[in-house]
């Protein structure tokens, strides 16, 4: 049964109308300010994704993602950070070469795990093995041991609140609850002005189209029918002789790794890095894109994604009050009336007028795998 | 890291922070005692358990303002009258959330997480629009403030005791009502198997209500307790969930006594690494002292043993 294109009519439909959205209409009608948040609510898009494949197909709902978005980020911060932290640039400081918070915190020498991020190649390793191996530390420990669901969810949580506090705490280490500003180059190149800004939204969205590529490959792969299989009944699967827990570490690790690609191009869009975009309350935002845009549509949450955050901006610009109640209310809204999110009402509503305009091509044969069949996804 | 002080002194302080610990243990066995009821018993998880707690500070607060306008010869005794009204108002807002909301949802866990969520956000901002943003404290009684001398190195408030007393109080009238008691009965029974203890006769649905209320309720009563060891804030209630969480998870989901367990294991550990080292770090260690344990034992301290 496995479809033998790499897209069907309709997610091709997906990919061409985000990639002209995306590549095209977006840099031509946006200026730069403009693009440079768009290139920021795309850095989530990276997570929501992750989650699609983690939380929609697998199953598995996980709380810490903003996690594994600002392990990737601080891994890329604490390398621009140490590039604009040269000796002439800290001249002033007691200690030059360091980076100014640690010269504020009474800290004389770089730390240990500080030194490798001097090199551009450990920086980008860093930035995908880092995050991938703490996804597979705790997968194993908690799949392991067959914890799932809710308990899952509710150690990821925690997880985010320790790593929250950690950085908080940690000022001398970390930058504190400031986190780290001030990030100037890139290997001599000044990612500040608009031309910079343009090139990197651009480099962003290639990245993202990759991700999207292997996400539809894991997808259309038996791997992607098993993590459903998974979802739906788990020990099914567990007594076909699977191996259940190594598949869902595989689908935390890819999500986690995804998170950390959007965290790291987060600190070269944005130009800083805190720990406000590490602890529960973004990790739950980013869970909430996700669910908006359809937690089973590759396309839909990264739509998710990309309104929900312009949403943000407008509303949270001109209506300051209004936005948490907003906000609150969509969640609801979602999780009550349609689960599927955007992507769910486009393929309820829209779907079926553009089928019937090309009513005369072949009828569609797709395998039902984009719903929430009711109750469910419990597990 | 105890090679500074003499024996004595560590003693000393040891039982003050031992007792710093049993105030927060305080606040964390009546937060969880709710939250064990409603995720523990129900399999809710409850994002928005600490905005009712922050309802029921909000309406100790508004009960201390009203005595001190209109009934001042009366405000030494404003607490009892005011937890009361907490739990009410607490346990109706929770009776009306599960009507309007979380009914729909128990086919549905990782969904209710979402919904109260948002449920939560909307419940800060309402705070917020009402009450505004800077944080309110209430004025004790003068009988609360002050603190007892128990030897010369050794004091211990007066509030944190009246604290204490209220939380063994409430936890014994709730093991009371979930073990001894015929609707606690009708609670377990809906939470083994709903199908049966619907065909017996037991009205689940309303069953499911009132546990939910009276969850609600207990995070109001330990809402208006909280007030008395710390300023309240419409984002106060979040600092506490994942902490709350971790509780109930951490003492084994179903046991109140676990629950009680972990509430105290956690919050001792977490008082007395305070006094060696930085705050953020005493949590830091804590939490994943709390998170490496269940790592190796997922089931939490006592588990109960039920056939699945």
């Amino acid at each position: 049964m496995i479809n033998s294109r790499f897209f069907n009519r309709s997610e091709l439909m997906g990919f061409i109308a985000l990639a002209a959205v995306l590549f095209v209409i977006l840099p031509l009608t946006l200026d730069v300010f403009r693009l440079n948040l768009v290139a920021k609510y795309l850095t989530y898009a990276f997570v929501a994704l992750g989650l699609v494949l983690c939380w929609g197909y697998g199953g598995i709902l996980s709380l810490g993602q903003g996690v594994f978005f600002g392990l990737g980020g601080y891994c890329m911060a604490m390398f621009l950070k140490l590039e604009a932290s040269s000796v002439e640039n800290t001249k002033i400081q007691s200690t030059p070469g360091i980076p100014d918070f640690m010269d504020w915190n009474q800290i004389t020498s770089l730390p240990l795990f500080w030194q490798p991020f001097h090199s551009l190649t450990f920086t980008i390793l860093a930035i995908i093995l880092v995050p991938g191996l703490f996804a597979l530390i705790i997968g194993t420990a908690m799949f392991k041991r067959r914890v799932g669901g809710t308990y899952f969810a509710i150690i990821t949580q925690a997880v985010a609140a320790i790593l929250t506090i950690l950085i908080v705490g940690q000022q001398g280490y970390t930058g504190g609850i400031n986190g780290m500003t001030d990030l100037r180059t890139l290997k001599g190149w000044d990612i500040r002005p608009d031309h910079a800004k343009i090139i990197l939204y651009f480099v962003e969205v290639v990245l993202l189209f990759a991700c999207i590529g292997i996400a539809q490959f894991i997808r259309l792969t038996k791997l992607g029918r098993i993590l459903v299989a998974m979802r739906e009944q788990e020990d099914r699967v567990r007594f076909s002789g699977y191996s259940v827990a190594n598949f869902k570490i595989f689908a935390f690790c890819m999500a986690a790794v995804f998170a950390a690609i959007g965290g790291a191009m987060f600190a070269l869009n944005v130009g800083f890095m805190s720990p406000s975009f590490v602890g529960i309350v973004p990790s739950i935002e980013m869970v909430i894109y996700t669910a908006v845009g359809g937690r089973m549509s590759i396309f839909g949450a990264i739509w998710g994604a990309i309104l929900v955050n312009f949403a943000k901006t407008s509303l949270s610009e001109s209506f300051p009050q209004l936005w948490l109640f907003g906000l609150g209310a969509l969640f609801i809204a979602v999780v009550l009336a349609f689960p599927n999110g955007l992507s769910g009402l486009w393929a309820d509503y829209v779907q079926p007028r553009i089928d019937w305009l090309f009513a005369s091509r072949k009828p569609k044969s797709d395998w039902k795998d984009n719903s929430v069949a009711d109750g469910a996804p419990a597990e | 890291m105890f090679g500074d002080y003499s024996l004595g002194d560590l003693g000393s302080i040891f039982v003050m922070q031992g007792f710093a610990g049993l105030i927060l243990f305080s606040v964390y066995v009546l937060m969880a005692l709710g939250l064990a009821i409603i995720f523990g018993q129900m399999g809710v998880i409850n994002m928005a358990h600490g905005e009712f707690m922050i309802l029921g500070a909000y309406v100790t607060w508004m009960t201390s303002n009203l005595f001190q306008a209109y009934l001042p010869s009366l405000f030494s005794g404003y607490f009892f009258l005011a937890m009361i009204l907490a739990f009410v108002a607490s346990g109706a807002l929770g009776m009306l959330v599960e009507w309007a909301l979380i009914r729909h949802l128990y086919k549905r866990p990782l969904d209710t997480l979402l919904a109260t969520w948002g449920l939560s956000l909307m419940l800060q901002q309402g705070y917020r629009s009402v009450f505004g943003a800077r944080e309110v404290g209430v004025e004790l009684p003068q009988w609360m403030l002050g603190s007892l001398h128990v030897t010369e190195s050794i004091e211990v408030p007066i509030n944190g005791v009246f604290v204490m007393c209220l939380t063994v109080l409430i936890t014994i009238s709730v093991a009371y009502v979930m073990y001894k008691s015929r609707w606690g009965r009708q609670v377990r029974a809906v939470v083994q198997n709903r199908i049966m203890a619907g065909a017996v006769g037991i009205n689940t649905e309303k069953v499911d209500r009132y546990t939910f209320g009276l969850g609600c309720g207990i995070a109001g009563v330990a809402g208006s307790a909280f007030t008395m060891i710390g300023s309240t804030g419409p984002t106060s209630g979040q600092l506490y969930i994942v902490d709350t969480f971790l509780v109930v998870v951490f003492g084994g989901a179903a046991s109140l006594l676990g629950t009680i367990a972990s509430a105290f294991s956690i919050s001792q550990t977490q008082s007395t690494l305070e006094f060696f080292m930085s705050g953020s770090m005493a949590k830091v260690l804590t939490l994943l002292a709390v998170v490496g344990i269940l790592m190796l034992r997922p089931q939490g301290l006592f588990a109960l043993k039920v056939r699945k």
